[in-house]
């Protein structure tokens, strides 16, 4: 049957303010960036893994209506979209202060779990994301 | 409008996150409003018009559901555990727990179990619903 997890999807509001966050704070690399004309396919991934992308979708016309377009919008910012992922570190309190340090907002502080020391934090519109140190 | 909805949206989900993240600590609506650069008249009817409930019961709620998660996986007293999540005294803790759970916090930890899936999950779905 399947193989492989390639791509997931999740919506920004501003896709330059989205790679100035994935890339610039998160360290993630742009995977693909294709100006479609009525749309731009933008991906990311953990750099050395282009086999597993996150396309950061803007919501908006013609794929929706306007007014599903601001409804979209306003469940983003509402911390209420359903689109996240979690990454791994190898080091979850480290990765936590250097994020801190450039200003990531966080949603959680790292914690121990049975499964390894996790934290939460905020992209600039609302989007969920989790880091995970897994126990070895 | 629209963008003024977003941008209003995203100060109040700034504060929530910010009950969510320091539950344990002191919290007041002055300090909500200042990290949600609102006054705080505004801030928590804006609140309440964002997630359908006010700031003082979200807060409750969040610590509930901490002390919840720590009945559950903990050693720890209760009374403790009250303290621990920001109730200044057990009665309050005792009286806030029935409130929103229906049980005491004894009897919860009697019927509760642990679950090993991430935190972010058990936080937002074993959070009492009203």
């Amino acid at each position: 049957m399947f193989n492989a997890i390639t791509h997931s999807q999740m919506y920004v509001l501003d896709q330059d303010e989205a790679l100035d966050f994935y890339v610039g704070k998160l360290g993630l690399e742009v995977t693909a960036d294709i100006d479609m004309g009525f749309m731009r396919w933008l991906t990311v991934g953990v750099p050395g893994h282009p086999e597993r992308q996150i396309l950061l979708e803007k919501p908006g016309a013609p794929a929706m209506s306007e007014e599903t377009a601001e409804q979209v919008r306003d469940l983003v910012t509402k911390g209420a979209m359903g689109g996240w992922f979690i990454l791994t570190t190898d080091d979850c309190r480290k990765t936590y202060e250097r994020l801190l340090e450039k200003g990531v907002e966080f949603t959680q502080e790292p914690t121990e779990r049975p499964y390894g020391i996790d934290c939460g934090l905020r992209d600039p519109f609302g989007n969920r994301i989790r880091f995970t140190q897994p126990k070895v | 409008m629209s963008r003024a909805t977003e941008e209003t949206n995203r100060r109040m989900l700034r504060a929530r996150d910010a009950m969510d993240r320091d539950y344990a600590q002191p919290m007041d609506v002055p300090a909500l409003a200042r990290i949600a650069h609102v006054s705080p008249a505004h801030f928590t009817r804006t609140f309440r018009a964002t997630f359908g409930e006010t700031p003082h019961r979200y807060l409750q709620r969040r610590r509930v559901e901490r002390a919840m998660f720590l009945l559950r996986e903990t050693d720890r007293s209760v009374t403790a555990i009250g303290f621990e999540v920001g109730f200044n005294s057990p009665g309050t803790f005792s009286r806030t727990f029935r409130d929103i759970v229906g049980r005491s916090p004894r009897t919860y930890r009697k019927e509760a179990t642990a679950a090993s899936v991430p935190t972010c999950f058990t936080m937002a779905w074993t959070r009492p619903s009203t």
